[in-house]
C-alpha cells in the first residue's frame, strides 16, 4: 500500500532512514485522505487550512485523539525529520508549529475534558542569565506535538523557579536550555539545587542549546542531552521510561 | 563628529586592509567580564558605566597581546536587548561609554570596532520584532557607536539574513563607518547552515550585496570548522573576510567552562586561515590574551614595530 495523498507522498520522500520510513509510512497508510490532507497542510505550514480541516474532521465525527494522531502528528513527524536532516530550518518549523497550534486549539479542550492522560509533564526554561528562547520554544512545540504537557518557564529562569514549577505541576521532566557559553554552567547549578532540596530523584533532567555537548551534559550530571528538537522528544520519552523503572 | 575625524575613521580600517595588512582582532568578551566582576544574570553593557576600568583593562590586555583592533562591550546594547534590564533609556550612553573605554585601552594605531549583536528575537512574522522597530534599534546603536568614535562596526553572531541586512543598512544609512557582518554556522548532515538555513556562500553573497565591506563568521565552532567555513566563503569572493573562532566547544570542569583548544592548537588553524587569505582574524568564546599572542606569532612573522 502506498500513501494516497500525492503531496504527502512527495513529502514522505524526505524520510530516508529505513526505521523511520517503516514507522511513519505505517502510521500514514492506515489513515484516510482527509487526515493525509491535514498532515500535508501542516507540513507546508498552511495554518488556516489546518484550522479548517480540524474543524471539518471533528464535525464529521472523528475523535480528537484520531485527528491528533492521524493528522497533525503524522505531519509533525515528517517536519521533525526534515528539520533534523537540514531540509528545512527554523523558519519552516515555526510556520508548521503555528499550523499545529491552530489545530490544537480545537482539540485541546476536548482532550482535556475527556481526561486523556498526557504521556508526561515537563517544565522547561532557559537558565538564569540567558535570554534566548528560540531553541527552547522549538523543543516545547515538538514535545507538545508529541503529547507532553509542557510548562514554559520562559527565559532567565532561576534554580528555585525550576524546582517550584516541578512541585506545582508534578512534573517528571525538567528541560533546561542555554545559548550562551557563559550561562551554560548555570544548568549544572540547577541540577545541584535539585540535589540540595531533595528533588533530584523525583525527576529526570535534560539539557540542550547550541553550545551544549553530550560531554558537557555528562560533566554536569544531566540525565539526558539532545542535539535538536526532534531528538529532544525521543530523549524525553526515554527518560520517562527510565524514571518509571527507577521509581518502580 | 568633525569632518576630519570622519575621514580618518572611515578610511583607517579599510586603508590598512587595502595595503595588504592582515589585522588581528581580540579574544572573548563575555567570559573576561564574568571573571572580572560581572554577576550571573547581570547586564554586561552596564559595566561600561559602572566598572569602566574593567572594560578598559580588557581592551588594554588584548592590544598588549598584539591585537590591532578590539570590539566594544556593546553586543547586546540595543534598545530591545537593554529593555530586558530596564536600561533602554541608556542605550546611547552605554554605547558611547563602551567606545571610550575601549579607546582608553588602545594605542594610537589601535582600532575600536563597535559590536552589534542580535536583537534577541525573531523578526515578524516569525517573531514579534517589527522590521521598523529593528531598524530603529539598530540605527540608534550605530549612531551612538559612531558618536563615541568607533572606527567601524560589526553586525555579528547573526543567524537570520533579514536582521543582518537591516543592521548593514542601518550602519550604511546612518554612519560613514566601515561595516562588517558575521554569521554563525552549524555543521549539520548536509553541511554548514545558520539556524535559519543560510549557507556560508549565500551569506557572503547577500551581505556583500547589501554593502558590507567585510564579511565572515564568528562563534559556534572551533578553529578547524572555521577553516572549512572560511574556505567555502573564500571560494565565492575576492572581498575582505573576517573569522573569529571559539576555542572549541566548552566542557564543564568543576562547574566552570573549560575550552579545549589551546593557543598553540588554534595557531595552526589561524595560519591556514591567513593563507586563504582571511584578512581579519580573531577569537570568540573561550579565547584569551594568550590565544591572541599565539595568533599574532603564527600569522605575523615580522616582529611588530612598536
Amino acid at each position: 500500500m502506498a500513501i494516497q495523498h500525492e503531496g504527502l507522498a512527495k513529502e514522505f520522500e524526505w524520510v530516508t532512514r529505513p526505521g523511520e520510513q517503516k514507522h511513519i509510512s505505517e502510521s500514514i497508510e492506515k489513515t484516510d485522505l482527509l487526515m493525509q490532507e491535514m498532515a500535508y497542510q501542516l507540513i507546508i505550514g498552511a495554518n488556516t487550512e489546518v484550522d479548517r480541516l480540524t474543524k471539518e474532521a471533528l464535525d464529521k465525527g472523528y475523535t480528537a485523539n484520531d485527528v491528533l494522531d492521524d493528522g497533525l502528528l503524522n505531519g509533525m513527524a515528517i517536519v521533525g525529520v526534515k528539520f533534523r536532516d537540514n531540509i528545512i530550518f527554523v523558519p519552516e518549523v515555526l510556520v508548521s508549529a503555528r499550523a499545529m497550534k491552530a489545530g490544537m486549539a480545537h482539540l485541546e479542550p476536548i482532550l482535556s475534558a475527556s481526561g486523556v492522560e498526557p504521556i508526561g509533564t515537563v517544565v522547561m526554561g532557559t537558565v538564569k542569565g540567558d535570554l534566548h528562547d528560540i531553541g527552547k520554544n522549538l523543543c516545547i512545540m515538538m514535545l507538545r506535538g508529541a503529547g507532553f504537557i509542557v510548562h514554559d518557564l520562559g527565559v532567565d529562569t532561576a534554580p528555585d523557579e525550576f524546582a517550584d514549577a516541578v512541585e506545582e505541576h508534578d512534573a517528571q521532566l525538567v528541560g533546561m536550555s542555554a545559548l550562551l557559553t557563559t550561562t551554560m554552567p548555570n544548568m549544572g547549578r540547577v541540577i545541584d539545587y535539585f540535589e540540595d532540596v531533595g528533588l533530584r530523584d523525583e525527576v529526570r533532567m535534560m539539557v540542550g542549546g547550541a553550545p551544549v555537548t553530550q560531554e558537557f551534559a555528562d560533566e554536569m550530571g544531566a540525565d539526558g542531552y539532545a542535539e535538536n528538537a526532534v531528538e529532544c522528544v525521543e530523549k524525553a520519552k526515554e527518560l520517562l521510561v527510565l524514571l518509571k523503572e527507577l521509581k518502580g | 563628529m568633525t569632518p576630519e575625524a570622519e575621514t580618518k575613521t572611515a578610511t583607517g580600517l579599510l586603508e590598512r586592509l587595502a595595503a595588504g595588512e592582515l589585522l588581528v582582532f581580540d579574544g572573548a568578551t563575555g567570559s573576561y567580564l564574568q571573571e572580572h566582576g560581572l554577576e550571573p544574570g547581570g547586564c554586561p553593557e552596564l559595566m561600561n558605566a559602572e566598572q569602566p576600568e574593567v572594560v578598559q583593562q580588557m581592551a588594554r590586555q588584548y592590544f598588549e597581546a598584539g591585537s590591532d583592533m578590539v570590539l566594544t562591550n556593546t553586543f547586546g546594547a540595543n534598545r530591545i536587548g537593554l529593555a530586558r534590564y530596564d536600561l533602554e533609556d541608556r542605550t546611547s550612553e552605554l554605547n558611547i561609554k563602551a567606545v571610550e573605554n575601549a579607546r582608553a585601552g588602545a594605542p594610537a594605531n589601535g582600532l575600536v570596532i563597535g559590536s552589534i549583536g542580535p536583537l534577541g528575537g525573531l523578526l515578524e512574522p516569525l517573531g514579534d520584532i517589527s522590521e521598523d522597530g529593528a531598524f530603529e534599534a539598530l540605527s540608534e546603536q550605530v549612531i551612538a557607536l559612531e558618536e563615541g568614535g568607533a572606527d567601524g562596526v560589526v553586525i555579528e553572531t547573526q543567524i537570520a539574513l533579514e536582521e543582518t541586512l537591516l543592521g548593514i543598512r542601518a550602519a550604511k544609512e546612518n554612519t560613514s563607518l566601515p561595516v562588517m557582518a558575521t554569521m554563525v554556522f552549524d555543521k549539520g548532515p548536509r553541511g554548514y547552515f545558520t539556524m535559519m538555513g543560510v549557507t556560508p556562500e549565500q551569506a557572503v553573497e547577500e551581505l556583500e550585496k547589501a554593502g558590507a565591506d567585510i564579511v565572515g563568521t564568528n562563534c559556534g565552532n572551533g578553529i578547524e570548522r572555521m577553516v572549512e567555513i572560511a574556505t567555502k566563503m573564500r571560494a565565492v569572493t575576492d572581498g575582505y573576510l573576517l573569522v573569529q573562532s571559539n576555542a572549541g566547544m566548552p566542557t564543564l570542569v568543576k562547574g566552570e567552562n573549560c575550552y579545549p583548544e589551546t593557543p598553540e592548537f588554534m595557531a595552526d588553524g589561524y595560519a591556514k586561515l591567513a593563507e586563504l587569505p582571511v584578512n581579519i582574524l580573531g577569537g570568540c568564546c573561550g579565547t584569551t590574551a594568550a590565544h591572541i599572542k599565539a595568533l599574532v606569532e603564527a600569522v605575523k612573522p615580522e616582529p611588530m614595530a612598536v
